[in-house]
């Protein structure tokens, strides 16, 4: 098997069952694996609802680390859209032409100074670095707060192992309630000064609805972002064709990067506490439990998808929930695709080849599943072109 | 080449002229309200979502399983909804009106 190759581990409950379980500190999660239970799911928000107890439809959960609801996130409608029609023009900002021009810049420095080394450690040394110095352009802050997030690792709430680690989550806490409090003193342009002006239902935010809007940014982003880039570099290093045939044909790149989404499923899961008893694929959920809305399995439904667990370039009809669906879906998207995009363009534009030396597999364990999301660590010899 | 009318759901009515690709990314191309097309055209996003006129149904076609599947968890479906991603432009379409859902 490829170094690159993210096996389906749920397939076998899928097709037999349709859900999976797992207990997640006490609190379990009956998963719907099948995409079309899935998207149900997802657009059901009166029965699957998202604006539960702070942190309990994160799996693993973070009710225990955190208070602050992250916004709009864990806000279901008619709220929600409130905060939604504030967010979404900002968050689409990466469709700007000076954004790109940005943004391409950022990534052709990366790609030039990694083209200078020997070899690099992907995660730490690229992908954490290009997720965070392309944030600045998304919050509209100064390029050297990069610097700060670069140095608290790749997981914003997670450190060594998987656990949960409350004392790294104050880190980001604090920080983003000393620079709210530095946008009121000293307001500017950049997400935290936009969102302290703006209004919902005629009120003015809060600030701490301000930081659940910024935790989100911070932590939706984080990880996913990191996983995509790097499973990215891991596959095209693998499929020289695929690279070659990106360079030579721009026109497929489009398609290429929604099947590279697909596939990878940067985020695993996202959960749903039900607010009544109801039904995963006809296996009983009681009221007050949690679901898991599975889009990593749902990727790979092989009754929606010809060969789901190959890669297809030219895949033309892809209905993919890697962003989510619905209501809730990843008010990010913009911005992560727009990231593959320009990866793409330098990558081809500059790099010949990449020779990968080294992986260690990042495996979830979720209950029976064990589930390859990415690379702890992945050394990568860059080919100048 | 095909002309086809986009009518926003403020009402604005906007002919626009194409010969190849989809009927989405002319939308996008040409900044129709309502019309975004996140997801390139690949039927993923649901976020190009037509209503065809009812006495144009003949030049669209129907819609395929997983278009329909999407379309119908959306608020504004009606039988004569579509994804305009899905739309190919070509000379059958010309003429066509189209109502934009959102």
């Amino acid at each position: 098997m490829k170094k690159s190759t993210l096996p389906d581990p749920f397939e076998k409950a899928r097709q037999e069952k349709g859900y999976g379980e797992m207990d997640d500190q006490n609190d379990p999660v009956t998963m719907a694996l099948r995409l079309k239970d899935v998207r149900k799911g997802a657009h059901n928000w009166k029965t699957l609802q998202s604006g539960a107890e702070p942190g309990r439809i994160v799996i693993p959960s973070e009710v225990n680390i955190r208070d602050t609801r992250q916004i709009p996130f864990e806000v279901d409608p008619p709220e929600h859209k409130s905060f939604r029609d504030i967010l979404d023009p900002w968050f689409k900002r990466p469709l700007d032409e000076a954004y790109q021009a940005k943004l391409t810049v950022q990534i052709s420095d990366l790609v030039d100074e990694i083209l200078t080394k020997d070899s690099v450690e992907v995660i730490e040394q690229f992908s954490l670095v290009l997720q965070s110095r392309a944030l600045t352009l998304l919050l509209n802050t100064p390029f050297n707060e990069a610097e700060t997030w670069i140095s608290w690792g790749t997981h914003v709430f997670r450190s060594e192992g998987e656990s949960l680690d409350g004392d790294k989550a104050n880190i980001l806490y604090d920080y983003i309630d000393n620079r709210i409090d530095q946008a009121i003193e000293n307001p500017g342009e950049d997400l935290y000064s936009v969102l302290l002006n703006s209004e919902v239902n005629g009120k003015k935010l809060t600030k701490e609805e301000v930081k659940g809007v910024m935790i989100l940014t911070f932590a939706g982003g984080r990880d996913t972002v990191i996983n995509a880039v790097s499973n990215t570099i891991a596959y095209l290093a693998e499929h020289q064709n695929s690279f070659d045939r990106l360079r030579e044909e721009p026109e497929i790149r489009n398609r290429a990067i929604e099947e590279l989404i697909r596939y990878f499923s940067p985020l695993t899961q996202m959960g749903r506490v039900a607010t009544q008893d109801t039904a995963v694929c006809e296996h009983a959920v009681k009221a007050n439990t949690r679901v898991g809305l599975c889009w990593a399995s749902a990727n790979r439904d092989e009754t929606v998808f010809e060969n789901p667990n190959e890669v297809d370039l030219d895949r033309k009809i892809n209905p993919h929930l890697s962003f989510g669906f619905g209501t809730h879906n990843c008010l990010g998207a913009t911005h992560a695709r727009t990231i593959m995009k320009i990866l793409l363009q330098v990558l081809t534009d500059k790099v010949a080849s990449m020779e990968l030396l080294d992986a260690k597999d990042n495996i979830e364990e979720l209950g029976a599943f064990k589930r390859k999301v990415g690379f702890h660590s992945l050394q990568v010899k860059f080919h100048k072109k | 080449m095909a002309k086809i009318t986009f009518i926003t759901s403020d009402k604005e009515s906007i002919t626009l002229e194409g010969t190849s690709g989809s009927v989405m990314q002319l939308a996008v191309d040409n900044g129709i309200s309502g019309i975004d097309g996140d997801c390139g055209g690949v039927c993923s996003c649901a976020t190009c979502h037509v209503h065809v006129a009812p006495e144009h149904v003949s030049k669209t076609g129907e819609a395929s399983e997983i278009e329909t599947d999407m379309l119908e968890l959306d608020e504004n479906v009606s039988e004569y909804s579509r994804l305009c991603c899905q739309l190919e432009i070509s000379e059958e379409l010309d003429g066509v009106v189209l109502h934009v859902a959102q």
